[in-house]
């Protein structure tokens, strides 16, 4: 059929500037619409933002992570240092320092306070040790468990201490953040469905006049709907915009006394924002929230509007 | 064109508005449903524009058995005629324009027709020129007006008019009655639901009386007799 796609195109985008026009008419309604659905979709990016920034910052404790090897007393210096060499190579293994038996004790002595004690020993009571730093990609736990068992089944190893706790801990945390993130975004995208489903029901039920004249000159149901799903998912991309400039804001806010912090603490660490793929996932998500609002309250409420019965 | 089969219509409040009512309109006829307020009048203006549909026999309208239609055909059922209502059923808030070209965008009409059609429309109810004008400046009898050319603008062989008088003094009253003969006398099928019996006897068009949800006389001599 000629020019049913320039009609189809035509009536789409009538639908689209009637609606927009409806919108900006409503200026004050559509703003309070628009800064609740925002605000609810700020939060979960918020937190979001919170966890990439939490774990960007504590990166460096993967290199913090290490492992103790304590060698066998009787093994001597320099077989100790062959062996942190070969350590030093192995894959997954960022580097391999040796703390000798008596650079421990002279440590030991000066931190102590026990020097003079410790003079009464016969012999130094303090093993070699080896201190294994993993690199950053083989810094998991599994891993770790890996490298230690690897380690402990040297003969000249004594033992090997891991700070396994700290990293399962620290995972786990991050894991907990990430999942409090996911079920606040599930719980606040509902509420933005049930807000877009409600300003759409309220406008429907104001333009009932309108409707039922339509549908008496032979308006399909479609027809009817179409201005309703493009005020919702017109809401969704305001509001999407809306959160995503919201928690730039408090980031730019933030950015300042979070240097501050970092520097404190000599890290180079800055606080980042929320990114551009961030910005299109949130109008993306934003669109289709508002879409199926209002599709819900359309379907409800125009299923009631038949035109008048008695 | 339209046929009432032993129809019967009864309400959900129990009401039963119409009892095994049988007539026929035939293609390019014009003919007056009329009776005291409750007979039934409504009742079949609105089984004939598919706003009810019946509880007993057959409602045929351009072809369709209305009982039978689909839901999803009515829009395209409804586009087929065209309805005038007593209290006109305007858009307040729309310029005349838009309220005529109604019909014309729900049947995905091209920009261009509507504009040619709107126009042609205004001009047979003598309204040309309002087209930006708000309904709430226009007088009782050119809103009316409005309503009419809303119901013919998409040119549909059926118009169903129900107390399109109802509000109007004598003289806007005989111009509107004037307007849809001139309809009917271009082949469209019209019929009109009112109590004002002046008009319709001085017509001598077909009168088909409602009582009590019936059809009271023989459906063809005019009824210039009763008076």
């Amino acid at each position: 059929m000629p020019g049913s796609l320039s009609n189809w195109i035509a009536r789409h985008a009538h639908a689209l500037v009637s609606t927009t026009g409806h919108l900006g008419r409503h200026g004050f309604a559509t703003v309070l619409t628009v800064a609740v659905m925002g605000l609810a979709l700020a939060l979960p990016l918020a937190l979001n933002v919170l966890v990439r920034n939490v774990r960007d910052a504590t990166g460096d404790f993967s290199e913090a992570v290490g492992l103790s090897v304590y060698l066998k007393p009787e093994v001597p210096e320099q077989k100790a240092r062959q062996l942190a060499k070969s350590a030093g190579e192995r894959t997954g293994v960022a580097s391999a320092t040796l703390i000798t038996a008596s650079e421990a004790l002279a440590e030991f002595r000066a931190q102590s306070g026990f020097g003079a004690a410790l003079d009464a020993l016969p012999d130094n009571p303090l093993p070699n040790v080896l201190t294994i730093r993993p690199a950053p990609d083989a810094a998991s736990p599994s891993q770790l468990e890996a490298l230690r068992s690897y380690l402990l089944s040297w003969p000249e190893v004594d033992s090997v201490q891991l700070d396994r706790d700290w990293v399962l801990r620290f995972s786990a945390i991050l894991e907990l953040l990430r999942r409090v993130v996911l079920i606040t975004a599930v719980l606040l995208g509902a509420g933005v469905i049930a807000v877009v489903g409600n300003t759409i029901r309220l406008e429907i039920l104001n333009r009932r006049a309108e409707i039922e004249v339509t549908k008496l000159v032979g308006g399909t149901n479609a027809f009817v709907r179409r201005p309703f799903l493009y005020a919702g998912v017109l809401y969704g991309i305001l509001a999407g915009s809306i959160a995503w400039s919201i928690v730039a804001l408090a980031r730019a806010s933030l950015a300042p006394a979070a240097m501050r912090l970092a520097t404190a603490y000599g890290s180079g660490f800055t606080l980042e924002g929320p990114s551009f793929s961030e910005l299109g996932i949130l109008l993306l998500s934003g669109m289709v929230l508002g879409w199926l609002g209002a599709w819900i309250a359309a379907a409800r409420q125009l299923a009631r509007i038949e035109p008048r019965t008695a | 064109m339209i046929s009432f089969e032993h129809v019967s219509k009864r309400y959900p409040n129990g009401r039963e508005a119409l009892t095994d009512l049988s007539f026929d309109i035939h293609d390019g006829e014009m003919a007056f449903l009329t009776g005291r307020s409750g007979a039934g009048k409504s009742t079949v203006l609105k089984l004939i524009a598919l706003l009810e549909r019946p509880t007993r026999g057959q409602v045929l309208v351009n072809g369709d058995n209305t009982a039978k239609l689909p839901l999803r055909r009515v829009p395209l059922f409804r586009r087929g005629l065209g309805v005038v209502f007593q209290d006109h059923r305007l858009l307040m808030d729309r310029p005349v324009f838009d309220n005529v070209a109604l019909p014309l965008i729900v049947a995905d009409t091209s920009f261009r027709e509507i504009e040619k059609r709107v126009r042609a429309a205004l001009d047979q109810v003598g309204l040309l020129g309002k087209e930006r004008v708000a309904p709430l400046e226009l007088s009782v009898g050119e809103q009316q007006r409005v309503g009419i050319a809303r119901a013919i603008v998409s040119k549909p062989p059926l118009l169903v008019a129900d107390e399109p008088t109802g509000n109007l003094d004598a003289t806007l009253a005989a111009e509107v009655m004037g307007l849809f003969r001139r309809f009917n006398e271009v082949g469209v099928t019209v019929v009109v639901a009112t109590h004002d019996l002046h008009l319709v006897r001085e017509s001598g068009l077909r009168e088909i009386v409602l009582d009590d949800g019936r059809s009271q006389t023989p459906p063809m001599p005019p009824m210039q007799a009763l008076r």
